[in-house]
């Protein structure tokens, strides 16, 4: 059995999945927050896919996408610090990570 | 420029200097800014003597210089002004004389005497002037300063009230006046008095656009000598200082009309449909006004109510017979300012003396204790009745001669004159014969030398005014065609007399009760309503607009409003949901995308 464009997708959409299953279940912004990562890695696998299948005339693949991950990559880690930055801030004021106890934004 | 050039100018700019002295140097000096203003008015008569004997004269600077559009500062000494500038530095040098007493106790005498001597520089410019824009422009000062000094008393909210209204009054007239000038301008391409009159041939070449100019220009005489139905603001300007009232209101700013329509008398000539206009509103004004004097029981009052009469007489005389040298309207303006002014100063002499009481009818019995006012306040009466040899004898004869030819306005002119004998013996023989109706009237006595004076020097001259005086004035002498209007004029005068004296003779209370008469014939309630009716349309107008427009703008904000609290209930504050519907959001997005 030979690895297919299918397979990659396919274990990319679980990943999605479980990430965004983690990010509606889970209590735990933490939690939440790796799942988002999670999901946000899911998307950069299919994108390596696509470009690994997408095979030009030369019989080389086109590797722009390729290089666009390591910039979303960049990109992910600069946001998981500012994100972490904003958990932190969080819980020094309200000392709770538990996103049932943060309701005020609301009518 | 040699010395006689000079003259004029010495007189306009005399009071000028004066007044900007008074109101920015001695404003806190009262006994100085008196005598300073007193002492250029006598200048400016000595001036004006001076003037009446040189060869006509006309001087100008250039002002505005440009193709199309000349506008001359000059001033003009001819038949004309030369008797004018008498007029205004004779009568005005007399007010002032007359003033240092009459406001010795007023806190803000040079405040007065400051307004005096700028409305005098005024006055004395629209005398002079060489042209219409120059003549605009003094006119209107003239108009301010009689503002200034109608609301001397500003702390009274009559005098406020009065002097918005004559200055507002006077707008209205000047409009039109402004309308005039710009007509005849546009028409001849100049607007000196000169220029207009060598133009006479491009003027009459639309003989309904000139009539409809002069029309406009007379507006602005009808707001200054305030003719019917512009008149409302002279009877309530009484509440000026009685001085301001003899200068402003009897002898110079209401002639300011008259001489005007003088100096452009050959205009009026151009246009017959226009000088028949004028004769009329004249005479409407004059019987109008005699009408309401007969009523009016404010001394003061009675005699603006005689002022306006008589300055009908002379537009009326305008408009029947226009002449460059005045013809009988200027020969009545000058002898009417002097018994006019005499009589302003006679009522002003009383008011003093009684404390400031102006109902005739608590007067009574002064000629006992005012020997002096009362002898002069008679001579003054006789002479604006009409009295043979008086005068005002000889100018109203004069009016009736060139109304003779037009029996309807004949008729009113003779009318009025009865009337006029009529509510002046009234008012002569309430106020000074009788016995006394009031506790003031008994210690009543003659005022100071410097009151006196001037009412003596008046007196002096509303008997002799008339005498010879009449050929100055008439460019052409006219043959005495006909005795009969004079004949008439002296029945008149002796029923009006007569009537007066058998009605009000022993009389403590008023026997007749016209209350059309009283009541100005309602005019004042009947603009008033006007008024207060548009302003309540308009008003009525504009808030429903308003409310409309506010409609909207609420409406919109409504909606705002209510989309918003639409939309919050949204916000139910429970992350997880909000990513849940975004979830839904994205499958449903590429649902739609993909599969649709």
């Amino acid at each position: 059995m030979t690895l297919t464009l299918n397979h990659y997708l396919l274990v990319s959409g679980l990943l999605f999945s479980i990430g965004f299953a983690g990010v509606l279940l889970r209590r735990n912004i933490i939690i939440i927050f790796m799942c988002l990562e999670l999901m946000l890695n899911a998307a950069n696998l299919s994108l390596v896919a696509f470009s690994r299948f997408n095979v030009g005339a030369d019989g080389l693949p086109n590797f722009n996408a390729q290089v666009l991950t390591f910039f979303i990559i960049t990109v992910a880690a600069a946001e998981v610090a500012v994100g972490l930055a904003i958990i932190v801030a969080l819980y020094r004021a309200r000392q709770t990570t538990h996103v049932e106890d943060i309701t005020t934004l609301k009518f | 420029m040699n010395n006689n050039d000079i003259i004029p100018w010495f007189i306009l700019l005399n009071p000028l200097i004066t007044a900007v002295l008074i109101l920015f140097v001695f404003r806190k000096n009262h006994g100085t800014a008196a005598t300073v203003s007193t002492m250029s008015a006598f200048f400016g008569l000595v001036g004006s003597l001076c003037a009446f004997t040189l060869a006509p004269t006309h001087t100008f600077v250039r002002w505005i210089d440009m193709p199309g559009l000349q506008i001359p500062i000059g001033v003009q000494l001819d038949h004309l002004s030369q008797l004018m500038l008498l007029v205004v530095t004779g009568i005005g040098f007399l007010v002032h004389l007359y003033s240092t007493v009459y406001m010795e106790h007023d806190e803000s005498k040079s405040r007065f005497f400051g307004h005096l001597s700028l409305f005098m520089f005024s006055m004395l410019g629209i005398v002079l002037a060489d042209n219409f824009a120059m003549m605009f422009i003094f006119w209107e000062l003239v108009g301010v300063s009689s503002y200034l000094l109608i609301g001397h008393w500003f702390t009274r909210d009559a005098a406020g009230k009065a002097a918005n209204k004559a200055f507002m009054m006077n707008r209205i007239g000047d409009f039109g006046f402004m309308l005039g000038i710009l007509m005849l301008w546009s028409t001849a391409g100049t607007v000196t008095f000169k220029g207009l009159e060598a133009a006479t041939g491009t003027l009459t070449t639309n003989p309904m656009f000139l009539t409809a100019a002069i029309l406009l220009v007379f507006c602005g005489a009808m707001g200054k000598s305030a003719q019917f139905p512009l008149h409302t603001w002279l009877p309530d300007a009484m509440e000026g200082p009685t001085p301001v009232s003899a200068l402003i209101h009897a002898a110079t700013m209401v002639a300011a009309g008259v001489f005007m329509l003088a100096r452009i008398a050959f205009l009026i000539g151009l246009s017959p449909a226009a000088a028949l206009i004028i004769a009329w509103i004249g005479a409407i004004t004059s019987i109008l006004a005699a009408l309401m004097a007969t009523q009016q029981d404010d001394i003061k009052r009675i005699l603006a109510y005689s002022t306006l009469s008589q300055l009908g007489y002379m537009v009326m005389a305008i408009g029947l017979a226009p002449d460059p040298n005045g013809g009988p309207a200027m020969f009545h303006l000058f002898t009417h300012a002097f018994f006019k002014a005499l009589l302003f100063l006679g009522a002003g002499a009383v008011i003093h003396a009684l404390h400031h009481e102006q109902n005739i009818w608590k007067m009574g019995g002064l000629s006992k204790h005012m020997r002096v006012t009362s002898i002069t306040f008679l001579i003054g009466t006789l002479a604006l009745t009409g009295c043979p040899g008086l005068a005002g004898f000889f100018s109203k004869d004069a009016i009736l001669l060139a109304a003779w030819s037009n029996k309807p306005l004949f008729f009113i002119a003779w009318s009025t004159a009865f009337l006029t004998a009529f509510y002046m013996t009234r008012l002569y023989i309430v106020a000074f014969t009788g016995k006394e109706r009031s506790e003031a009237a008994h210690h009543g006595h003659d005022c100071p030398a410097p009151m006196t004076i001037p009412l003596v020097i008046l007196a002096i001259l509303a008997v002799c005014a008339g005498w010879k005086t009449e050929s100055y004035f008439m460019s052409h002498h006219a043959e005495h065609a006909s005795h009969i209007p004079m004949l008439l004029a002296i029945c008149a005068f002796m029923f009006g007399t007569f009537a007066a004296m058998t009605l009000y003779k022993g009389k403590d209370k008023e026997p007749l009760s016209l209350p059309l008469f009283r009541n100005k014939f309602y005019l004042d309630e009947i603009y008033g309503a006007i008024v207060a009716g548009t302003q309540d349309v308009l008003a009525y107008i504009a808030a429903k607009i308003d409310s409309l427009i506010s409609g909207i703008v609420r409406l919109a904000g409504m909606a705002a409003w209510g989309v918003g609290f639409l939309f919050r209930l949204l916000q139910f504050g429970n992350v997880q949901g909000y990513s849940f519907v975004f979830g839904l959001g994205v499958v449903w997005l590429i649902w739609f995308v993909v599969f649709k």
